[in-house]
């Protein structure tokens, strides 16, 4: 019987009813569990929340919340200000080590999977539990103090400059002031940056893998050198992950609980300034990453090269 | 040619220095936690000892071992990460196909949304999900005040059962870029053949989706294992590995009725975190080749 009433439905019905079929799970976890949430964290950031035991009342109060942490609480604005400077550095730095360290690995050499390994085992080790402990470690500042001494002295491998030498070198190069700055405090940010780069360096692999090796073929037999199909062929083809990857590595930054943004709204909302102070603060804070990620995607997306 | 060989050559040796150099800045961390695991306090403010500890002991992860409640921890946070990462599994895997494999109105909406969950920071909807569990009741079914649902499993496993859990945005958008990659001419077989979306989804596309499959797990494994921040939330009270560390090297120090100076806690935590980390490298040691591999395959690129 039914099978009989199924049949005589078009194709295109049956479609859409397994379509929604197999999406229902996530449709209604969506409205219950953050649709709805999500709007009542509005309704939180806008009032004053007071909770029982038997339940919890909301008080309306206006934008009191948003004038509360914008303008009275003195660390909130400092913060969000800080954490976007750093972002601003971070991500660039990020993006050309994923791209460059891709293309390395993507290359023929012994012991290639060991690398690998290597270079994937920080996601799977970026605990936020390991990085809450680490922040207060005194032994890695010991280690390194000590191998940073020795370094110094022996001029081993990864402190080949100490950071005076480096910028008198960048200074004699003739490049601009705010440039070696930038250059100087990223190379301090090395192991920071090598390791948010995990899931980067995977993307952009996936990326380099699926290029046609016919595409390098024809540029070999027409004479391009390996400089000319890096530009005409890999940059291109792979300038859709680099726009994945902004956006990735911009939320990653926003979000992880190592932030000091993230901690501070997190210690507001249980003490400190109160509920719906803190769901201001996080409010405030989506806003500006939704713009920002907005701005970045909208400038770069224009020079992507899509092949369809 | 003999140019372009020395060229090569050097290449190959500026290529191998880079790579080792960065090999080291990830490896060094984690090799000094795994040799000052190994040392007694005085070790550390002994100047002449850097890399190899001159009184070596297993006190510390003996501790360790016994104040992270280690095997009782360890099993529940095996067990309970296996149990969020199957059901993420399940729901996004379903969602996924169902976003690649059928045409209906909705379809690019429920896309956007799924990319929207992973952009907006958790902080946000925490709280509100928080009281939500706390009080938590059915219009027409529960009465108001509710029942608390907080400290039990139920508000990780509605969660991950209906793709809304930690970063399953990003296992939809994987699931979906593979699904659409892949060629449509066994499905099709299956229809004629007089199966039905079900049917052709669990016995013709899941075996062929292993390489999409395992790396959608592992990921949901590996962070579930990780995570503090929801199950300190939600679970405060679970014993999991992620928390019973926290404060092992503190209760330690309670038990023993002293305190620890600043370098022997750094001393502990590395230990715990070693003990910590250890099932996970076991587990990526087994699958790395799997895993590097099939992201490769699953084409999260499209």
């Amino acid at each position: 019987m039914s099978r009989k009433r199924r049949s005589r439905l078009s194709l295109r019905t049956r479609e859409a009813i397994n379509g929604h079929l197999f999406t229902l799970p996530f449709v209604i976890g969506f409205i219950l569990m953050f649709l709805f949430p999500f709007i009542q964290s509005m309704m939180f950031s806008l009032s004053k929340l007071e909770i029982s035991s038997q339940g919890y009342t909301l008080t309306w109060t206006g934008l009191e919340n948003y004038h509360n942490a914008l303008f009275i609480n003195a660390e909130y604005p400092r913060l969000l200000l800080e954490t976007a400077v750093q972002m601003l550095r971070d991500v660039p730095l990020i993006l050309v080590f994923s791209f460059f360290a891709s293309i390395l690995l993507n290359q023929q050499f012994k012991g290639r999977l060991f690398a690998r390994v290597v270079f994937f085992l920080p996601v799977i080790l970026s605990a936020d539990i390991i990085l809450r402990m680490e922040s207060a470690d005194y032994i890695s500042a010991f280690l390194d103090a000590s191998l940073a001494e020795e370094a110094a002295s022996q001029g081993t491998l990864g402190t080949i400059f100490s950071r005076g030498q480096l910028v008198s070198l960048l200074m004699y190069m003739k490049l601009p002031q705010q440039l070696v700055t930038y250059i100087v405090t990223g190379s301090e940010q090395i192991a920071t940056i090598i390791r948010s780069s995990g899931v980067q360096i995977l993307i952009f692999l996936a990326g380099l893998q699926s290029i046609s090796p016919s595409l390098f073929e024809v540029a070999k037999i027409e004479g391009a050198t390996g400089w000319e199909c890096f530009w005409m062929i890999t940059f291109p083809m792979l300038s859709p992950l680099i726009v994945t990857n902004i956006v990735y590595s911009i939320i990653d930054f926003f979000t992880i609980p190592s932030n000091p943004l993230v901690d501070f709204i997190e210690s507001n909302m249980f003490g400190g300034a109160g509920y719906g102070v803190a769901m201001a603060m996080s409010w405030l804070y989506f806003v500006f990453i939704a713009l920002f990620l907005l701005l970045t995607a909208g400038l770069i997306s224009r020079r992507v090269v899509y092949m369809e | 040619m003999k140019r372009k060989y020395v060229i090569g050559f050097i290449i190959g040796i500026l290529r191998y220095l880079v790579i080792v150099s960065i090999c080291y800045v990830i490896l060094r961390p984690l090799l000094a936690k795994i040799v000052s695991s190994f040392m007694m306090e005085q070790d550390l403010y002994d100047q002449t000892v850097k890399w190899i500890p001159r009184n070596f002991t297993l006190e510390n992860y003996r501790a360790m071992y016994v104040h992270m409640k280690y095997l009782i921890a360890l099993r529940n946070s095996l067990a309970f990460s296996l149990l969020i990462a199957l059901l993420q599994l399940a729901s996004c895997t379903l969602v996924g196909y169902g976003l690649a494999r059928f045409r209906f109105r909705a379809a690019k909406l429920i896309f956007a949304l799924a990319i929207f969950t992973l952009i907006v920071p958790p902080q946000i909807i925490i709280l509100p999900l928080y009281l939500n569990f706390r009080f938590f009741s059915i219009p027409f079914v529960m009465p108001k005040p509710g029942i608390n649902l907080l400290d039990s499993i139920w508000p990780f496993v509605f969660m991950a059962a209906s793709g809304t859990g930690f970063n399953n945005g990003l296992f939809i958008y994987i699931m979906r870029q593979f699904f659409k990659n892949s060629p449509k001419s066994l499905e099709e077989a299956a229809y004629i053949d007089g199966a039905n979306a079900m049917q052709t989804f669990v016995r013709v596309m899941l075996p062929g989706a292993v390489p999409a499959l395992v790396i959608v797990f592992l990921f949901a494994f590996v962070w579930q294992y990780n995570d503090y921040f929801f199950t300190g939330m939600y679970w405060s009270k679970a014993v999991l590995l992620s928390h019973t560390l926290d404060v092992a090297a503190a209760n330690y120090a309670y038990s023993l009725g002293t305190h620890f100076r600043g370098h022997y806690i750094s001393l502990l935590n590395n230990t715990g975190m070693i003990l910590f980390i250890l099932p996970l490298l076991v587990l990526f040691g087994f699958t790395q080749r799997y895993f590097i591999e099939s992201v490769e395959r699953t084409g999260i690129v499209g």
